[in-house]
């Protein structure tokens, strides 16, 4: 699966660093869990998101929306739109591993932030993709086991308002955000989304005014030229992150 | 089925089907810049709504309430680079004791 060989220590490396990012990405599916089953939902639809759905945005939004009253239907598309930056991320990353068939198939489901931040910057398929799933799968094992032991944990502590879980979730989103926030054209973005959406509250069903924020994406994206340098995700913080530092002049030679 | 239910599985059904086409279509098809900037800030405009909505929306008003203290704290972990759960529960705990004073 790794025709040019990857010297032992690197691959080493590699490894310990997507373990790591596991490690710390997988803990927080403790608070998704619990704010899931506190929003109304059962711990089996809980647990059948992390392992189905598997990218944290979408499912913090999906439970989100119908936490905050929506529709279902209507938290299942901001979700959707939110999944769309991996659609980004696997046209970067296919090139990169050059997976086909199965492996193509089962690999998808790992395309997520952190995997991507763990491979994208990598000089070569076999790194790119010891990279890739040594952390889509130490994440996802552990985001699965954090959801479900959060899921039965928050089912068990009775009215989530009392521990302020309400607040956690503006918390957690404003914390999948904030890596974003660097860019000025973003924060202008992140602003006017806001606005869009807190103007429409009291006018809409629950669940629109977010979506309607998502116009203010498209309006700028069609009348703006500058690429956004926080297009891909950092190394998640407190390791070493990859071998060859992100230097992102570095990515217009990987196309 | 419930409609929950249906929401969870679409959801699964499509969040995995856009993953795929990421590695799976001719890059040229999606590599159009106005495409790639609206992909790219919708998570932004999304993400920031999602923000306003949970800390301020009670139902159809607008409300300041104990939540807003735990955004504040978030804002302080945060800017001190603090881990995604550590940022979290400082702004459940927050919100919890405000509430119970």
């Amino acid at each position: 699966m790794t025709p040019p060989a990857l010297p032992a220590s690197e691959r080493t490396a590699i490894v310990r660093d997507g373990i790591a990012v596991g490690v710390a990405t997988g803990a927080y599916g403790v608070s998704f869990g619990a704010i899931s089953v506190a929003s109304g939902l059962d711990v089996w639809q809980t647990c059948l998101l992390s392992l189905l759905v598997f990218t944290g945005a979408s499912q913090f939004a999906l439970i989100g929306v119908i936490g905050a009253g929506g529709a279902p239907l209507s938290g299942a598309v901001t979700a959707l739109l939110l999944g769309t930056r991996n659609t980004l991320y696997g046209l970067r990353l296919a090139p990169l591993l050059a997976w086909k068939g199965w492996r193509r198939l089962v690999g998808a489901q790992l395309v997520i932030d952190e995997s991507t931040a763990m491979s994208v910057n990598r000089d070569s398929t076999a790194a790119a993709r010891v990279g890739f799933l040594s952390t889509g799968i130490s994440v996802f094992a552990l985001w699965n086991l954090a959801t479900a032991i959060g899921a039965v944990a928050g089912n068990a502590i009775g009215d989530p308002r009392t521990y302020g879980l309400d607040a956690a979730v503006g918390a957690a989103f404003l914390a999948l955000l904030w890596p974003r926030l660097a860019d000025r054209r973003n924060q202008v973005v992140a602003a006017l989304g806001a606005a869009v959406a807190l103007a429409l509250v009291p006018v809409t069903a629950a669940g629109v005014p977010v979506l309607a924020a998502g116009g203010v994406a498209l309006l700028v994206g069609v009348t703006s030229r500058r690429p956004d340098p926080t297009e891909f995700p950092d190394p998640p913080r407190g390791h070493g992150g990859p071998e060859h530092p992100a230097d992102r002049t570095d990515r217009e030679d990987e196309r | 089925m419930s409609a929950l239910w249906v929401a969870v599985l679409v959801t699964a059904v499509g969040c995995y089907l856009l993953k795929l086409a990421g590695l799976s279509v001719p890059q040229a098809v999606l590599d159009h810049p106005v495409v790639e900037r609206v992909a790219d800030l919708l998570p932004v405009a999304l993400l920031a709504a999602l923000v306003g909505v949970q800390v301020f929306a009670d139902g159809s008003s607008l409300v300041l309430d104990a939540r807003i203290v735990g955004l504040a704290v978030a804002v302080v972990a945060l800017l001190l680079r603090a881990p995604f759960l550590v940022v979290v529960l400082l702004a459940a705990a927050a919100a919890a004791l405000v509430r119970l004073l």
